[in-house]
């Protein structure tokens, strides 16, 4: 049986055969399913692998599927966990911690409770991405959306200010970077996963917060864009 | 927390599962995951989805909690040495029941095999996430899930299921 074992694992797979199983659970690129398409579309030896592969892909999802779920135990024992943790410093000196601070307060149990279910989950993404975003910028050049400014008491026009639904399959990375691309800032939250941003820091007449509002609804990574105060 | 737990916990828990083998050293890990989570939020850096990570944490904490058990050798080689109680794949294959002795052959796998499988075919995780779940190269992803499916493929052989591969 060594002797066996041993031949089995001298054998190297080929390129094409390797991806095989990625291809049977469908997470391959575009070229690359194309490539395995075609390989077994003249390869039959390949396409039987293939066929038993697809056997094995089922045959885990069911195994894993039979596991079953986790009892109460496993939830309260972590939020007991959570509360008993020390509470997150609220009053720092400077604005980045502050900011940071107030997105973990947001998710705190008890605020989390009373939020809708999308909303939190994007809340703790974004703090992520907003604390490593401000980790490489000057504690001075940062400035709070909600702060008050002359500007926000008595403005001509209002600022830029819209309700935005980011698509479920939207990436961190992209609402960074559409965060970062239109100088956009998170206000609040609200329930069923929409938050209130800011873009910029000056006004805008109706006609251009129109286009802007018009533009963020044509953006992949959002679901929803409305205008908002 | 509640909603992120809400959405990912069982597929933790099971991912877990599957790596320590006991539910109830299972289901404190998964409370020990989120307490991380919530922990180091501020950590995440985006570049993965959130699965992957968390997931990632997962593996990181059975494998602690593995070595924190005195049997900790159970798993892997001695662990396919026990005597199962039910049906062995030959049994089961007299029964041409060839889905069960496949899932019986999942079970029997070495845990670095039984979490590459699960990670591809269950979590659909592509090449380079399993490369960052489990911290090895992308061609060690694709050549470890190959063996384990020729192990597969010779637990079912001597099952006497044959399936035409290899």
């Amino acid at each position: 049986m060594m002797a066996i074992n041993n031949k089995i694992l001298r054998e190297e797979p080929g390129e094409i055969e390797a991806l095989l199983p990625w291809h049977a659970a469908g997470t391959l690129s575009a070229r690359d399913s194309r490539r395995v398409e075609e390989a077994l579309a003249r390869d039959s030896a390949l396409a039987r692998q293939y066929a038993a592969i697809q056997e094995e892909y089922a045959e885990t999802i069911a195994l894993n599927e039979s596991l079953g779920a986790p009892s109460a135990r496993a939830m309260q024992k972590l939020f007991a966990a959570i509360d008993a943790e020390p509470a997150r410093k609220a009053s720092v000196s400077s604005n980045i911690s502050a900011r940071l601070a107030g997105f973990f307060a947001s998710l705190s149990p008890r605020t989390l409770a009373l939020s809708a279910v999308a909303a939190a989950v994007l809340v703790l993404l974004q703090a992520g991405v907003i604390g490593a975003m401000l980790a490489t910028q000057q504690v001075g050049s940062y400035q709070t959306a909600s702060f008050s400014t002359p500007r926000e008491t008595a403005p001509a026009n209002p600022l830029p200010r819209a309700f935005v639904r980011f698509a479920p399959d939207a990436r961190i990375s992209d609402i960074a970077a559409f965060l970062d691309a239109n100088q956009a800032t998170i206000i609040d939250s609200t329930a069923g996963g929409m938050f209130r941003l800011q873009f910029g820091d000056k006004p805008m007449s109706k006609q251009e917060a129109a286009v802007l509002i018009a533009r963020l609804q044509n953006e992949k990574i959002i679901n929803l864009a409305a205008p908002a105060q | 927390m509640q909603v992120l737990y809400g959405r990912h916990h069982v597929r933790v828990f099971r991912f877990g599962l599957r790596l320590v083998r006991n539910e109830q050293v299972a289901e404190d890990l998964i409370s020990e995951v989120f307490l991380d989570v919530w922990r180091q939020a501020g950590k995440f850096e985006g570049r993965s989805a959130v699965s992957t990570w968390l997931l990632a944490i997962t593996r990181f904490k059975a494998l602690s909690a593995l070595r924190r058990r005195k049997d900790a050798e159970l798993d892997d080689e001695a662990a396919n040495a026990i005597e199962d109680t039910s049906d062995d794949p030959e049994v089961t294959a007299q029964k041409k029941d060839t889905s069960e002795a496949l899932r019986k052959c999942l079970t029997k796998l070495s845990s670095d095999h039984r979490e590459i499988v699960d990670l591809v075919y269950y979590h659909e995780k592509s090449v380079e996430e399993v490369a960052e779940i489990v911290g090895i190269p992308e061609n060690t992803v694709k050549t470890r899930l190959f063996y384990a499916r020729k192990k597969m493929a010779e637990l079912l052989k001597a099952a006497g299921v044959e399936r035409g591969w290899p």
